[in-house]
């Protein structure tokens, strides 16, 4: 029995190799090939499906919790808010926003960069003002919030 | 030491099917041993020996081998009854369920790279489904659907391949009948 094992073993890996058969694709039948095909198409098309919804579109900037303006994400703008401390100062590109600066002592909202993802949040603290960006589902987005 | 008073008859099918899912389940050890991306991708190597034992035997000794080798695969590897287990026991259900209805596909277009596809796309949807409701009850796992899907796809037909071409050799019956 133990002696038998690595000579089959060595038989199959010889016909693993291809040895004395047909190449690999005459295993494929017609519905294999069309079923592979239409698999391959749907993954390939989850990939933006499932992504978009973390696309950012707007970028809303409170202060106190309160409300104080919401930007699309699809002109590059500058806008002041006026917080506790100071003025920050939040700029926005197309598909992404960041706190360009802010009278914070430790510039952790600034440092944080270019916000990109739905639902992602710069918090200035100290000057009571936060930048979150919204996806195009809304409130009902793919995260509540995302931290780094 | 009184002996057992209890006799269980053996059948043919028994060892059969044990036979089939001791393959299985040296698999399902072996690839514990490979290095993975993302946890949840493996190739699903055991999912050769269902295949092969669907397409020779039926599809009721094949689940056999397949929860077998779940439960006692996830014994050997110390993974009874933790998270995992849970998942790949989701996954072999889902994708029993879908190799059901997949033996009735025409045999003459369709063979076992077909069906160890949409089994390896049963299993992961089972799967995420029970990661989405149980572990991570959080829409946050569907964003890694594409490459569950990518991993199932590629591992699916690759197993898939292997399974037809055991299926086709003609050497393996007589060694088979042998041991």
């Amino acid at each position: 029995m133990t002696g038998r094992v690595p000579e089959g073993l060595r038989e199959l890996l010889a016909q693993a190799a291809g040895e004395g058969h047909a190449p690999w694709r005459t295993l494929l039948k017609a519905g294999d090939w069309a079923l592979l095909l239409m698999a391959a198409l749907l993954v390939a098309a989850s990939y933006p499906l499932l992504w978009r919804g973390g696309v950012a579109d707007r970028a809303i900037v409170k202060r106190d919790g309160q409300l104080v303006t919401e930007l699309a994400l699809n002109t590059p703008r500058k806008y002041e808010v006026v917080g506790a401390i100071g003025t920050t100062v939040i700029e926005v590109q197309p598909g992404r926003a960041r706190v360009l600066s802010d009278p914070g002592p430790r510039q952790y909202c600034v440092q944080q960069g270019w916000l990109t993802r739905a639902n992602a949040v710069a918090i200035c603290a100290p000057n009571h003002v936060t930048l979150q960006l919204s996806g195009r589902s809304g409130q009902n987005g793919a995260y509540d919030t995302l931290n780094y | 030491m009184t002996p057992s008073t209890i006799e269980l008859p053996v059948t043919a099918d028994d060892y059969r099917i044990a036979r089939y899912a001791a393959a299985a389940i040296a698999l399902t050890v072996a690839e514990t041993a490979l290095p993975s991306p993302l946890p949840g991708i493996k190739p699903g190597l055991a999912n050769i020996i269902v295949l092969v034992v669907l397409a020779r035997y039926g599809w009721r000794d094949a689940a056999w081998v397949s929860l077998l080798r779940v439960v006692a695969g996830s014994l050997v590897i110390g993974q009874f009854l933790a998270p995992g287990f849970f998942l790949a026991l989701a996954g072999a259900l889902c994708s029993l369920a879908v190799l059901a209805l997949a033996q009735y596909l025409p045999p003459r277009f369709f063979g076992p790279v077909s069906a160890s596809v949409l089994a390896a796309f049963a299993h992961i949807g089972g799967q995420i489904v029970l990661a989405r409701l149980w572990l991570v009850p959080h829409d946050g796992v569907f964003y890694l659907l594409p490459l569950f899907a990518t991993a199932a796809l590629v591992f699916g037909a690759i197993n898939g391949l292997v399974a037809a071409r055991l299926l086709d050799l003609p050497a393996v019956a007589p060694a088979e009948a042998a041991a």
